[in-house]
């Protein structure tokens, strides 16, 4: 490590801050093209209707505008779904079309309908006020149960609002386990959707250069090679040579900003036919009805164990809300994102799931920080937490007496994974001693004393990310390769730029990547830069979502380091006129063993690009190299989340007074940037579990559409956090590394919960949904008083 | 179009401006000054806090007009030079942000707040952000570079 501090596992201060601190970041609203135009979106206010007729002509002569579009111009592709899910008779899952603009029929509230390009964003606006929509108005259909019913159809094409039947294990084996079990403990499980809302509102600028045919499209993404590619190759059929996509700075994504969207296809593809480029970008209330949203499970869950309460085997049918459209990958999240977790920690040996997708007249649902991770823990935590309630053992002996032990690892699963690594006996203990578990009664006496109720949860949670070995998803319907790619370059001077494929909205990329690099060559940081977000810069990329940037695209970028290293070994050599096989590397110096003859990192690549007596046949000159890394298995963050609360049973306020988290996310890098990303994990956990909750009425109506409406974590609504860290290394990757992105999201919601079951319990109330806001737990306390009463 | 003057970052700026324009647009779109962000329609997220004669405010709630005349500070105005504010240096030390894009917003209005209460306790801290979103950071390290600040400051 040079400089006392600048390799792997030291608290590097993030190299990226100044440009955001001094107001000098770049996101794509700051960007401002020659000739700019600006584009308005009309959006549909219906949930469900027949488009008869749209009158654009008012809107055309308005002043400034230059074009009005709707569906019947912009005749494309549509826009595609990333994996194929296949139902359990075999068949593959309803595709519908997805156009970026409305043909003939809307399907949710802020279904695009027309777009509007005008010289200033307010001309824009004010003239798609003037384009008249003539709608015949459909019911709408919201519920799942009602979807599934029949009747309204969501797309009358496929006949169904099923868009998929799947199941995973062996339903009748089940049946048998249960049928022997001694104690069997039942859950039904809402988990509530939630709107992503990442700061910085979705934007996009096209350009088209008629010069050399290039479309370039400055987007908030967290992908842009993936962007290129679905929207070039199925939506716009722009070959890839001739589209660039830049994902500049991007403010905040947790999965939002991973899909292709409808204003980014509309952008790129109008600014060829105004001859401008044209800018978009949401305003808020556009994102809370296009961005996707997250979540929205309905769960009925059983649990089977024998008589010392070991897991025996454990059945889920679940009901997956898709939205009004399949995005990019919302039908992987409740199926392999999800199911496939169902183990948990646990050894619980068979396990069955059936997940039924199911259309309906709302936003379309994607993954969300987890995706399909927090769900299936939120499930298993409370089923366990249930569990120990109803056979009289202590939440920490249940998960005790069915924890995965240390010494079982590689451990299968019944549902198709293998765990690598772990130690959740440790994570469990690490945490009772930071929460203080122990002194948890003196405290809840205490709030007894003044009336309020006090409780403590628990999560033990694990999850699967570094997402992922492409052969395994390919053999589950991927229709993407998942690995990831860099190229490093060493410049003349040794100085270095590493291009990766992973993409920094938030997680510091510039500063833990460039450690990567330090500790690697022995090169301090300011010789080091870290290029990513453009795919004419980036040889290619797949991303950063399911924690994968430092599992999946860090070992792509050590892997290139390796091959640098390799190289400046052979120019060593052939300089020192010694053997390959004699030169050794380290703190940045390449020296002949047992000799003292040495040359600088610097040198060599000063030599590697002056290469004036190389054997030219043998040695090529240049210090630049690529490489592609797959990853060998997903990998398995863990750990435990311990919540306490304290509730005012007269107001139904919930205060959470600790929130401790201990979680195993394999190597740590820069300490700071892990315990940030788990901070602000826990928050949005903490939201999803007590303030955040998307509201649709029967119609279809979005009535959580603002910030006036839908609950965002606010500083006065958390506390601060106790986080630490407790690792196993991951075995199959170089660096050791899981992923630490979205442990917090995933562990901490039924930690929550159950902490505020667990103060309420002795009023009698056995489950509180999420968000457990005040009206619903006074309302829950209220219901559960005659009930309590009664026992 | 009405014509606005006002100081911002110390230097005189005037232009014409739509009578409905805000001073957020106005300092996006005409001055240029792209580190004010705009991260809602409904005056909450606080994304887009300046201060406005000493004081914070959001300038996604304030007309362009209604500006004319006052010394306005943005994010690009606060530090000296290569410098940082000790609030911006406090936010950089204890990783205050992550993906940025509240980060001005915060930062302006957590320096009016020590000027005003230089001693906040941490629940007035986090009372005070009440009017700044946050997705990433969770709070945890924003608070502590505020009470950082409130020593250096």
């Amino acid at each position: 490590m040079p400089d006392g501090g600048t390799g792997i596992g030291a608290a590097v201060k993030r190299v990226e801050d100044k440009r955001f601190l001094t107001g000098r970041g770049t996101y794509t609203d700051d960007i401002n093209r020659p000739g700019q135009t600006y584009a308005y979106i009309l959006r549909s206010p219906q949930a469900h209707a027949k488009i008869d007729r749209i009158d654009t002509s008012a809107a055309a002569s308005a002043p400034g505008v230059l074009a009005v579009f709707t569906g019947a111009d912009m005749q494309v592709g549509s826009l595609p779904c990333g994996w194929q899910v296949h139902s359990k008779d075999g068949s593959p899952m309803h595709e519908p079309p997805h156009p970026p603009l409305a043909q003939g029929k809307v399907r949710c509230v802020g279904d695009q309908v027309a777009v509007v390009i005008a010289e200033t964003y307010a001309q824009a606006k004010d003239a798609a006020e003037k384009i008249v929509v003539d709608y015949t108005p459909l019911p709408a259909v919201v519920d799942m149960n009602k979807a599934l019913a029949g009747g309204t159809l969501v797309h009358d094409e496929i006949g169904t609002n099923l868009c998929y039947d799947w199941e995973i294990g062996d339903e009748g084996q089940i049946d048998e386990a249960f049928a022997k079990a001694a104690h069997v403990t039942k859950i039904d499980i809402v988990n509530n959707r939630l709107i992503p809302n990442a700061m910085e509102p979705r934007a996009a600028v096209g350009e088209y250069d008629r010069a050399t045919g290039e479309y370039t499209l400055y987007t908030t993404s967290q992908n842009p090679h993936v962007i290129r590619l679905l929207m070039g190759a199925f939506v716009l059929s722009i070959p890839e040579h001739k589209l660039r996509v830049v994902a500049p700075d991007v403010g905040g994504g947790f999965g939002s900003k991973i899909y292709h969207y409808a204003e980014e296809a509309i952008v790129t593809w109008a600014s060829s036919r105004v001859g401008r480029p044209i800018k978009w970008t949401a305003e808020r209330s556009e994102s809370f009805m296009s961005d996707a949203h997250g979540r929205d499970h309905i769960t009925h869950a059983q649990l089977a164990m024998d008589s010392e309460g070991k897991f025996l085997a454990l059945k889920v049918e679940t009901k997956a809300n898709m939205g009004a459209y399949l995005s990019t990958f919302a039908s992987c999240v409740p199926t392999y994102l999800y199911a496939t977790l169902l183990a948990g920690v646990y050894t619980t040996p068979l396990i069955y799931c059936n997940v039924k997708a199911i259309f309906t007249n709302t936003v379309p649902v994607d993954a969300y920080r987890g995706a399909g991770r927090p769900e299936a823990t939120y499930l298993i935590e409370r089923l366990v937490d249930r569990a120990a309630r109803e056979i009289g053992l202590s939440q920490v002996e249940i998960r005790r007496r069915n924890f995965i032990p240390a010494d079982a690892f590689p451990y299968q699963t019944p549902v198709a994974l293998q765990y690598d690594s772990g130690n959740y006996t440790a994570t469990l203990d690490a945490a009772l001693k930071a929460a203080d578990a122990d002194g948890f009664a003196a405290r809840k006496a205490a709030s007894e004393a003044k009336g309020k109720r006090r409780g403590l949860g628990f999560s033990t949670y694990l999850e699967a990310c570094g997402i992922a070995p492409s052969a395994v998803v390919g053999s589950l319907g991927a229709r993407a390769g998942l690995y990831e790619s860099a190229e490093v370059r060493v410049h003349p001077t040794g100085s270095v730029t590493v291009f990766t494929g992973a993409h920094s909205h938030g997680q510091g990329h510039e500063t833990t990547f460039a450690q990567l690099v330090s500790e690697k060559l022995g090169l301090p940081m300011d010789n080091i830069e870290i290029s990513h977000g453009d795919t004419n810069k980036v040889q290619f990329g797949m991303g950063t979502y399911g924690s994968r940037s430092l599992a999946v695209g860090g070992e792509a970028i050590v892997k290139a380091l390796d091959k640098i290293i390799a190289k400046a070994k052979k120019i060593a050599a052939h300089v020192m006129e010694a053997s390959e096989a004699d030169i050794e590397f380290k703190d940045g110096n390449f020296t002949v063993a047992g000799t003292d003859k040495s040359m600088a990192f610097g040198e060599v690549a000063l030599t590697a690009y002056v290469p004036h007596n190389f054997p030219h046949q043998e040695l090529e000159p240049g210090l630049d190299e690529k490489a592609f890394y797959d990853p060998l298995n997903f990998t398995f963050p863990g750990g435990c989340h311990i919540a306490e609360v304290e509730v005012d049973p007269d107001t139904g306020v919930v205060k959470v007074e600790r929130m401790t988290a201990v979680d195993d996310v394999g190597r740590v890098i820069n300490p700071m940037i892990v315990a940030g990303q788990i901070h602000g994990g826990l928050a949005q956990g903490i939201g999803q579990a007590l303030l955040e909750g998307c509201v649709y009425n029967e119609d279809g109506q979005l009535v959580t559409g603002s910030y006036m409406d839908y609950t965002m974590p606010r500083a006065d609504n958390l506390p601060s956090f106790s986080v630490g860290t407790e690792s196993t290394l991951c075995a199959h990757n170089s660096l050791g590394v899981k992923g630490c992105g979205e442990v917090g999201a995933i562990g901490s919601p039924p930690a929550v919960i159950n902490a505020v079951v667990d103060a309420l319990w002795d009023l009698g109330v056995r489950d509180m949904p999420m968000p457990a806001n005040p009206q619903t737990v006074w309302k829950t306390i209220q219901s559960a008083r005659p009930a309590a009463a009664a026992e | 179009m009405p014509t606005v003057t006002m100081t911002v970052n110390g230097k005189k700026v005037s232009g014409e401006v739509e009578a409905r324009t805000l001073l957020v647009q106005f300092l996006r779109e005409n001055l240029h000054l792209t580190g004010t962000h705009v991260g809602c329609d409904t005056s909450q997220c606080g994304a887009c806090v300046v201060h406005v004669n000493g004081d914070s405010a959001k300038s996604c709630t304030m007309l362009a007009v209604q500006a004319d005349g006052a010394d306005v500070v943005t994010i690009e105005g606060l530090a000296n030079g290569d410098e940082l504010h000790p609030m911006q240096a406090a936010f950089k030390e204890h990783h205050g942000l992550q993906c940025g894009f509240c980060t001005p917003g915060m930062v302006m209005s957590a320096v009016d707040l020590v000027k005003k209460n230089p001693k906040a306790t941490e629940h007035e801290i986090r009372e005070w952000l009440e009017g700044n979103i946050c997705r990433c950071t969770g709070y945890h390290n924003i608070v502590k570079a505020i009470q950082h600040a409130q020593q250096t400051m």
